[in-house]
């Protein structure tokens, strides 16, 4: 029997066990699919992670591997190369790896730390031929910083989630032609930085509700592809349409938390961020299994799924060395302009002082504020100068504050300046 | 010299090889793809029709029903997915009703067994997602899902073990008749054989004209799909049809044997039978005829789209028959080709036999075959072949928990695959939602290992589908 085992070994489960232990748990397993510890970082090798954390721009394996050293002075278990097929709600883990073979273990806390996946061409039917030269960014990000290839020369990507940013640089790096970036929506989906470094100073055009709607072929591999302009409705109109020859095209459409596991063990979920639903401490539905990082609600910085991951590897710890506390907890109500709040329920009687909030905004706002409200009564409220759906909000909400709360909702919104 | 030439490897070649290969006979398959089962057999509703919907008297009628009852012991032998799960031809009208009734009919002169008319609220006890506009359905339990890419594969892989020669890339340009004997001329040189089967799909009607008259013409029609997440499955229990239109069987929602929700397809003429590309108007169409079925599904999760082309003709029935000494055809084979096919494969059979082909049963013949499903093992099970190979315990594809065991089984099959996506056909590997995302990079190092290649030589499909085109670090000419 585990105190606690961690599903994925990733940034999310690395920060949740070496918390976890920090805080006295002792018989720890880490449970990763990949043959090292380090999940996604891996791939990433452009600097900017760890600024909020360690206040130092480093790469994303630099990153990962701040985590795996801590883990070093601990007796943390890690099986690699191993997938965890099943868990349940009496804390079963059903795992197979190739020298173990199928093992069910037994733990008196889980925390899912799986990650998510990219969305897919499939996902928003691009119309068109279906050669090779169509990628995910992270998949093309691994062929190239993984594996050393290169996966075309002229490229277009569509959508502007910070992966497909990256990689319009990274391909520029390596000597190809990025011709354009293609999103749907008025805005970018992916940090503003991102847009600065990746595109701006390369001179790559970035056009803002546009999309792909034909991709054409020639001898099996992406030959053509149209861009055009959409409307209001973010349907295509005839006439705007631009041509591109190229032979790539990657998509940076979306991330989706990977939960096959978590819904198959009857954990509720939340349909806006299609993660568990969970509250203040990263606990799911189910007591004892808690949710960190991208597999709760896709993030924007490393940094922040670290400290949230934190919190469940301390929150799980609690529940193996003090037991389990039934609490009455309130809702947080989505309103204004606010797209999905992590966490979805808060117990304010286990909040010492403070209650983290992230959320997402659902379109550009300028000068504005971040109300937080129980029906009349304003609870806190919060200047913003600037916020984006690209850009996850943070809040902190005090036990004072949450105390104030008469009701058993609390509603979060935005209101223009 | 060769017995038999089977000129095309889609199911019908392929159920026609697995037939004759029961048979002391040399035989070679020629196929002009760098794969198997590649056109029509690749890309379709993936259903086994019960036969309720052909002309009573004809071809389709008569093979289709046997072709059913053929299947279920055919895919045990072979270890194919097939479930027969039934199917219904839903009613929206009193109209419609009437059709349904003449579809009972018809079924009936058919010889489709077990089938029933049900009011509105018996079809929602089946289909509780249905829509409420539905008035009434014939039942036929006969009906059945199926893994058609596994099934072409299985029935060649079958004949290949058992003798027949496998000619991949080889494209008939040719044929002459000298000697009392076919030779066929290829781009990869000439192969001469006593008899010629066409099973050449879309292409038939051409290979037909190579030596005989010209009796009809292959007019292709594209069919569009979505292929959903398996979240979306429990919109069906059935394969839920509308009423037949002179289109065709109209767009159907129905479980798949992966455990997704298909829906579509429409069907348009299309000039160029090779080119399987999706339009928006295609997929509208689909949507909106589907959302009449079933209002609720939710295209959201949608994790692929396709399309196939049908190899219909000018005839409302399949071309088949002796077309000239010694050659058989098995042409214009639409819908319900892929429940036709093993039929189709003895009525192969047959016809050599009448233009005189002399066949003595080969008893040592194998007609079964085995493969690995991992994740269809019992938990004991799984314990086991991880134990005999570690390759099992390791997954490879993460959405539908395929191993990599199964990759290399598939790998060192009898048609060795040289893409992802034949080893996808295979395997079943990059077929979820993450559409190979993850898995994608790892087949292509695996298939890299094993064949002995450079990585930048695996394909992604088709001859010329590259994935990598260069090494990092080196000069780009973009």
């Amino acid at each position: 029997m585990y105190d606690l085992i961690v599903v994925g070994g990733g940034p999310a489960g690395l920060a949740a066990a070496n918390s976890a232990y920090q805080k006295g748990l002792r018989k720890i397993l880490i449970v990763e699919r990949d043959k090292e510890l380090g999940g996604i970082l891996n791939q990433c090798i452009h600097n900017g992670f760890g600024l909020h954390r360690f206040k130092e721009e480093l790469t994303g394996p630099e990153y990962a591997g701040r985590f795996i050293e801590m883990l070093k002075d601990t007796n943390v278990e890690v099986m690699l190369d191993a997938m965890v097929l099943e868990i349940n709600k009496d804390h079963e883990v059903h795992v197979i790896n190739a020298e173990k073979g199928y093992q069910v273990l037994k733990a008196q806390s889980i925390v899912l730390a799986m990650g998510c996946r990219e969305r897919t061409r499939g996902a928003i039917a691009i119309p068109g031929d279906r050669p090779a030269g169509v990628f995910t960014a992270g998949s093309a990000q691994r062929y190239l910083n993984m594996e050393g290839y290169m996966v075309g020369k002229r490229v277009i990507i569509l959508g502007s989630g910070d992966i497909g940013l990256i990689m319009a640089r990274r391909m520029t790096l390596e000597g190809a032609k990025v011709l354009a970036c293609v999103e749907v929506m008025p805005y970018s989906g992916g940090l503003m930085r991102n847009i600065v470094q990746c595109l701006e100073d390369w001179d790559i055009p970035l056009y803002l509700s546009h999309t792909i709607t034909n991709i054409e072929s020639k001898n099996g591999r992406v030959s053509h592809v149209t861009v055009s302009k959409v409307g209001d409705d973010r349907n295509p109109i005839p006439g705007s349409e631009m041509e591109f020859d190229c032979d790539t095209v990657l998509l940076s459409v979306g991330l989706i938390p990977e939960n096959e596991i978590t819904r198959a063990a009857g954990i509720q979920m939340d349909g806006r961020t299609n993660g568990a639903i969970v509250y203040e401490n990263m606990e799911t539905s189910v007591p004892g299994i808690f949710a960190c990082g991208n597999v709760v609600h896709v993030h924007d910085l490393v940094d922040y799924v670290s400290a949230e991951s934190e919190r469940a590897g301390a929150a799980a710890a609690d529940y193996v060395l003090n037991g389990k506390s039934e609490a009455e907890a309130v809702k947080l109500v989505n309103g204004n302009g606010i797209g999905y709040t992590v966490p979805q329920q808060i117990r304010v009687s286990r909040v010492e002082k403070l209650a983290d909030v992230f959320f997402r905004v659902r379109q550009v706002y300028k000068k504005s504020v971040i109300e937080v409200s129980d029906g009349e009564k304003v609870l806190a409220s919060y200047k913003r100068e600037h916020m984006a759906p690209g850009e996850m909000e943070h809040i902190l909400l005090t036990r004072a504050q949450l105390d104030q709360a008469a009701g058993d909702t609390i509603t979060i919104a935005v209101k223009e300046a | 010299m060769y017995d038999v030439a089977i000129i095309g490897c889609g199911v019908i070649g392929a159920a026609t090889a697995f037939e004759l290969s029961k048979y002391k006979l040399s035989i070679a398959v020629l196929e002009k793809e760098n794969d198997i089962g590649m056109g029509a057999s690749r890309a379709n509703s993936a259903i086994i029709h019960a036969g309720y919907d052909p002309k009573p008297g004809t071809l389709m009628a008569r093979l289709n029903v046997e072709g059913n009852a053929m299947a279920e012991q055919l895919c045990k032998d072979l270890s194919v997915p097939f479930s027969r799960i039934g199917s219904l031809v839903m009613a929206f009208s009193d109209e419609e009703m009437a059709t349904v009734r003449d579809l009972f009919d018809r079924g009936t002169k058919n010889g489709v067994p077990g089938m029933k008319i049900l009011n509105a609220q018996e079809v929602r006890e089946m289909e509780p997602m249905v829509s409420d506009q539905v008035v009434g359905a014939l039942y036929a339990p006969s009906a059945g899902i199926i893994c058609p890419w596994e099934y072409t594969l299985a029935l060649a892989e079958v004949a290949v073990v058992n003798g027949a020669e496998m000619k991949l890339n080889t494209q008939v340009e040719g044929i002459e008749k000298k000697d009392g004997h076919y030779v066929i001329h290829t781009n990869k040189g000439d192969v001469e054989a006593k008899y010629i089967v066409n099973a050449a799909g879309v292409q038939s009607d051409k290979i037909h004209e190579m030596v005989a008259e010209k009796t009809f013409t292959i007019l292709p029609n594209r069919g569009e799909y979505y292929l959903m997440d398996k979240c979306e499955v429990e919109r069906a229990n059935h394969v839920l049809f509308q009423c037949p239109n002179k289109d065709g069987k109209g767009v159907l929602v129905s479980p798949t044997t992966g455990g997704n929700l298909i829906v579509g397809p429409n069907a348009e003429a299309v000039e160029d039978a090779e080119r399987v590309n999706n339009t928006a108007a295609g997929m509208a169409f689909v949507r909106a005829k589907a959302a009449k079925s079933v209002p609720s599904i939710n295209y959201r999760n949608s994790i692929r789209n396709f399309s196939g082309i049908r190899a219909n003709s000018d005839h409302d029935e399949f071309q088949i028959g002796i077309a000239a000494e010694n050659f058989v055809d098995l042409a214009g084979i639409k819908s319900p080709g892929l429940s036709s096919a093993p039929a189709i494969g003895l009525e192969a059979v047959k016809l050599l036999k009448e233009c005189g082909l002399e066949a003595e049963k080969n008893e040592k013949a194998v007609t079964t075959r085995e493969r690995i499903h991992f994740r269809t093992l019992s938990d004991a099970q799984k314990q086991e072949v991880i134990k005999k190979n570690p390759l099992y315990g390791r997954v490879i594809c993460r959405c539908e928990t395929i191993t990599e065991g199964e990759i290399v089984d598939a790998i060192h099959s009898p048609i060795p695959p040289c893409s992802v996506d034949g080893v996808k056909r295979r395997a079943g590997s990059g077929l979820g939602r993450c559409q190979g995302g993850f898995c994608g990079p790892r087949v292509v190092d695996i298939l890299a290992r094993e064949l002995k290649v450079n990585p930048m030589e695996i394909l992604q499909d088709g001859e010329g589908s590259k994935i990598l085109l260069s090494e990092t670090k080196q000069e780009v000419n973009a």
